[in-house]
């Protein structure tokens, strides 16, 4: 045991090397892959983010009639992989670096915003 | 004596993961022992049947929960050999930097749960105190602490800044001072030897005979490393494999706690040597053929047979991984121990469950 004393008596003397976690936190590395978020204003509703999902957790619909598009996830099977991210063609597909906070029950991220008519289309028109 | 049947497992506190072991013990001395596999079988080979090629490198990394990019990082060369894509010097420097890394936070890791098992719960705390710093840099290079999803088919999706490299090297330098502190506490402390020395003996014949993997294998004294086939970086980086020849669970221990050494080594000879450009090649197309890709793992040789035919879904992704392949030696090192010392035994392979049912 006489090996070790000298890290003892070092940890004795050093601080802490935990936190008191909820109360101190540590700021989250740049790269950390967090939470997914969409900002719905620039999705075109191009379902690629939905056919590169490794978890399929990704549902994009389009209802012409209404003129709206929506973007369903379900956070938790999503693996924060942020594959969907890399393939995004408009980059509305953002990843915060702070994780989801504990949830009592299992909702859906829905989000719903109008479809955007193609740029042809819309230069056409002017 | 009459001989009794005690269980092992498959809850028990030094395994993480559910491994049952069927003990036959007459006074306290192990007979035979039986495994039984089964209890965390996911299926993870069959859904390349709904997963396409590219999907699929999210699904093998979570084969194991430790070595995660490293099984990444065999697929992906299988896919790029079949397809016949040159993958960048810069990213095969990357992918071993990585790997290396995971290495290291994997046998820091089981040298805790070592210490752990025969009861230094000081030494174990410590071990993990100096993982976490490896862990620190795998999160704040590449996003995630384990599962890391930085490989792709053709190279890897994220890059190192000068700064970032820089830091890494502090931070392995200051981990490689930790470790070799508590130096003499894992490798010559008299409980830790008591324990360990001359238990669980493999010879290198029998390490041969049942085919063994990894630091079973070189702790046997067999001087084989799948690292020696060269692949990503390690064609420039000076590297020879660790070998002790006791067998005994000393000898495995050894191995691992010099081999978390020689880690760093590699991660600061692939950074030194890390060169500029591109970090993945295009993919385009679908694969066509089948290969048999290996690589090392902390624990051991990976296998990878993969078999494409020109669709988007493979017809099939073969895994075998190193706890498998080092079950039999296990089952011959246990007979003839003490019941006392079985936790330890297992232990010394470094079992990995969820990799051998996958
Ligand atoms: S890939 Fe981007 S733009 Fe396309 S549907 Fe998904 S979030 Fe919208
Ligand atoms: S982060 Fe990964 S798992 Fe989550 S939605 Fe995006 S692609 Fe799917």
């Amino acid at each position: 045991m006489l090996n070790m004393t000298p890290t003892v008596l070092k940890n004795l003397l050093s601080k802490s090397s935990t936190r008191m976690y909820p109360i101190e936190k540590r700021e989250p590395f740049e790269r950390y892959r967090g939470e997914l978020f969409n900002n719905i204003d620039e999705c075109i509703f191009c379902k690629k983010c939905q056919m590169k999902c490794p978890s399929q957790c990704i549902t994009v619909t389009k209802d012409k009639d209404s003129g709206t598009g929506t973007w369903i996830c379900d956070p938790f099977a999503c693996i924060y992989c942020s594959i969907c991210v890399d393939h995004c063609p408009t980059g509305s597909l953002y990843m915060k670096p702070v994780h989801r906070a504990p949830s009592a029950e299992r909702d859906m991220m829905e989000q719903t915003g109008k479809i955007k008519p193609p740029k042809k289309k819309a230069k056409a028109k002017k | 004596m009459a001989r009794t049947i005690i269980p092992f497992g498959p809850q028990h506190p030094v395994l993480p993961e559910p491994l049952h072991v069927k003990l036959v013990v007459e006074d306290e001395i192990v007979q035979e022992a039986i495994p039984a596999l089964g209890y965390v079988h996911r299926g993870l080979e069959k859904l390349a049947e709904i997963r396409d090629y590219h999907q699929m490198i999210q699904v093998v990394e979570r084969v194991c929960g430790i070595c995660s990019n490293i099984h990444s990082m065999c697929y992906c060369q299988g896919i790029e050999e079949i397809m016949g894509i040159e993958v960048p010097r810069r990213a095969e420097y990357l992918r071993t930097i990585w790997s290396e890394l995971h290495r290291m936070h994997s046998h820091l890791l089981w040298l805790g749960l070592f210490a752990d098992a025969f009861g230094f719960e000081a030494l174990f705390m410590q071990f993990w105190r100096i993982r976490e710093r490896i862990m620190d840099i795998n999160e704040a290079t590449t996003g995630s602490r384990v599962i890391t999803s930085v490989n792709v088919v053709g190279g890897v999706r994220q890059d190192l800044t000068p700064e970032m490299c820089s830091w890494i090297l502090s931070e392995v330098d200051t981990a490689v001072k930790e470790i070799k502190e508590i130096q003499n506490t894992i490798l010559s402390d008299y409980t830790v030897c008591a324990r360990t020395k001359g238990v669980g003996v493999l010879t290198k014949e029998q390490a041969y005979d049942f085919g063994a993997a990894g630091p079973t294998l070189r702790g046997s004294g067999v001087a084989s490393d799948m690292r020696l086939l060269k692949y990503a970086a390690f064609d420039k980086i000076d590297f020879e494999p660790i070998v002790e020849p006791d067998g005994d669970c000393y000898a495995r221990s050894t191995v691992r706690f010099r081999e978390t050494l020689q880690s760093a080594d590699l991660v600061k000879q692939a950074i030194a040597g890390l060169p500029q450009g591109d970090i993945a090649a295009p993919c385009k197309g679908n694969p066509e053929g089948e290969i048999i890709t290996r690589v090392e793992q902390p624990r051991g040789e990976c296998l990878y047979y993969i078999k494409g035919s020109g669709k988007k879904f493979l017809d099939r992704v073969r895994i075998r991984t190193p706890t498998f392949a080092n079950i039999p030696p296990l089952l011959a090192m246990l007979p003839n121990c003490e019941l006392a010392d079985v936790p330890v035994i297992i232990l010394s392979i470094d079992p990995c469950i969820s990799c051998t049912e996958r």
